[in-house]
């Protein structure tokens, strides 16, 4: 299970991905805004999305899980 | 039997030296894919050629072949360099008063032919038993840090760690311009994980403590992390390539090279301030091909640093990455950045900033942390470095995000904006509710609201037009972005004379 986290505190901006997804390495799951920039958060490797913890929206603190990948 | 002569004598003594420590140590060496010491020179130095120095170290005790450190002077392309290299099948590499001596020699010997040093450490620390005699004095280990402190600046000094740096001998690694670890066996650190269960109770291996992959990941310590020994020599040669032999010469000129071939920077770069691009791609496009040496990789990723080659010429790179934290500048990338502008400072290597950064991270997390005394010291190795400095600002460049990429204010010999170049205080979005943020409470109507915010956005947007700032003479020049490798490779040419007298005094009060 690898555990793709928030890279700093921001604004979940984009939700770009649905549970049961298979990804692949590179591809974007999650982008936060932050600071006024949008922040891409990649799958580190190819994968399913076990679990989306979050929604658009939701504030996340820096090391939040935002999804798990099986 | 017949008497050997003396100089079957000597040859029976210099192979006995060779041989190293006892053949258990050497088996163990291959079970963890690390090569003896004398192998590893043999990789390092041209034609594996080296002069070694007291040889002969300790060779009454019997069982201390040169006391456990091989310290030597061969050639790196045919640069002659100085070294010193812990043998790891003698007592663990540990120091003894001759492994003390020898090593402070060899820095000795490497200041005064004012070339570069080369630590190749594997090391389990002091010789405790020996403690009085290679611990407390004028020539005990400390002297080593003194004497790596004194010539910080003047000659290159370059760390490869094969194995544990321990205690006290993890300053070393901490002390030289660049340390490139083996993973999964370099370790460092001030106390073992027996020690930290002892002492503070904490369970903890040593891989996660100290292992190579946190410190160029996590702590910082580590600046390239190498799969293995070969690519690790490997590597250290190749940043040797880049360097003057001290700091009164030039770094060497190579053949120019085309960039990799690849989209256009009019490709890479998108309009919108807030959308994320991969800025290694925009460097490949300005860079000779495959001239990148990439330093601290995998900390603080946020912002790139790496020496590299423009038509031939040695420069070093700064450049944030929007495609990681937005290109937001934290503690770790304003340290990263700090270490090498001083690195490239000192050694004549022209800087070359490319800005696309939103400003520094805000909240209680890196306020707590200190990040306005650890952005000065971005700001202060900028600000000092008196060697050729260009500052292009690619797209976004806010706050103390423009004085730390090297802005106007920062004396650079030009700053040159690409045509998606926005200098401000802060975006526009920000700004505006900064200014504005009762006036737009007190609207009711939502429409209206909206129309409002966006009418003040473009008008600010007008205030910081880039043509505006041309010619209030805020930037030197605006070029195409298809220009940019050109313009960037005359002015570097140009700027090669470059002189500075540095005011009087000592030195400055550096904010650390």
């Amino acid at each position: 299970m690898a555990e793709v986290k928030a890279q700093m505190a921001g604004t979940v901006f984009e939700v770009s991905v649905k549970e049961g997804d298979s990804v692949t390495k590179g591809q974007t799951l999650i982008i936060l805004e932050s600071m006024k920039m949008e922040i891409p958060h990649e799958a580190e490797a190819d994968g399913t999305v076990a679990k989306i913890t979050v929604a658009e929206g939701d504030f996340v603190e820096e090391n939040d899980i935002l999804v798990e990948l099986a | 039997m017949t008497q050997p002569t003396y100089n079957e004598h000597l040859q029976q003594k210099i192979e006995e030296i060779y041989a190293g420590g006892q053949p258990k140590y050497h088996e163990k060496l291959k079970e963890t894919n690390k090569l003896f010491v004398r192998d590893r020179l043999k990789q390092l130095f041209d034609d594996g050629i080296y002069e070694e120095d007291a040889r002969f170290a300790n060779v009454e005790a019997g069982d201390l072949p040169a006391d456990g450190v091989v310290t030597a002077v061969g050639q790196i392309d045919g640069q002659t360099v100085c070294v010193m290299a812990n043998d790891s099948t003698v007592k663990a590499g540990s120091w003894g008063s001759r492994t003390v001596e020898k090593i402070i020699r060899i820095q000795e010997t490497a200041e005064k032919m004012q070339v570069p040093m080369l630590y190749l450490v594997d090391s389990a620390g002091a010789r405790i038993t020996d403690q009085l005699e290679m611990f407390p004095g004028r020539r005990g280990a400390g002297r080593i840090f003194h004497n790596q402190v004194r010539m910080s600046g003047m000659i290159p000094q370059i760390c490869i760690l094969f194995g544990p740096s321990a205690a006290g001998g993890a300053y070393i690694p901490a002390f030289c311009d660049i340390v490139i670890m083996v993973d999964g066996n370099a370790s460092m650190y001030l106390g073992s994980p027996r020690m930290a269960e002892k002492v503070i109770g904490e369970k903890v291996s040593l891989e996660e403590m100290g292992g190579a992959r946190m410190h160029c990941t996590v702590s910082g310590c580590g600046d390239v992390l190498a799969a293995n020994e070969e690519e690790a020599i490997r590597e250290a040669r190749r940043y040797i390539s880049y360097f003057p032999a001290n700091f009164a010469e030039f770094p060497p000129i190579d053949e120019t090279k085309a960039p990799k071939s690849g989209r256009t920077l009019e490709e890479i770069i998108p309009e919108n301030q807030n959308a994320p691009f991969d800025m290694y791609e925009c460097i490949e496009q300005l860079i000779d091909e495959d001239s990148f040496f990439e330093i601290k990789k995998l900390f603080a990723s946020e912002l790139i640093t790496g020496l590299a080659r423009i038509d031939g010429q040695v420069v070093g790179i700064i450049a944030n990455q929007p495609k990681v934290k937005g290109g937001v500048l934290f503690i770790d990338s304003a340290d990263k950045a700090a270490k090498f502008i001083t690195l490239c400072d000192a050694f004549s290597i022209p800087l070359l900033f490319l800005a696309d950064v939103p400003g520094f991270m805000i909240g209680t997390k890196v306020e707590k942390a200190g990040i306005i005394r650890h952005g000065a010291k971005f700001i202060s190795a900028m600000s000092s470095a008196t060697v050729p400095k260009i500052s292009v600002i690619v797209r976004k460049a806010y706050g103390a995000g423009l004085y730390a990429m090297c802005g106007p204010a920062f004396e650079p010999d030009a700053v040159i904006a690409l045509p998606t170049a926005q200098i401000a205080v802060m975006g526009p979005e920000a700004a505006v509710n900064a200014v504005y943020s009762n006036k737009i409470e007190a609207i009711e109507d939502p429409k209206e609201r909206i129309q409002f915010v966006k009418q003040k956005i473009e008008e600010y947007k007008e205030e910081i037009d880039l043509y505006k700032l041309a010619s209030e003479m805020v930037i030197d020049d605006i070029v195409a972005p298809n220009q940019l490798r050109h313009t960037l490779i005359q002015r570097f040419n140009y700027y090669n004379s470059k002189q500075i007298v540095l005011p009087y005094r000592k030195h400055p009060v550096y904010p650390v």
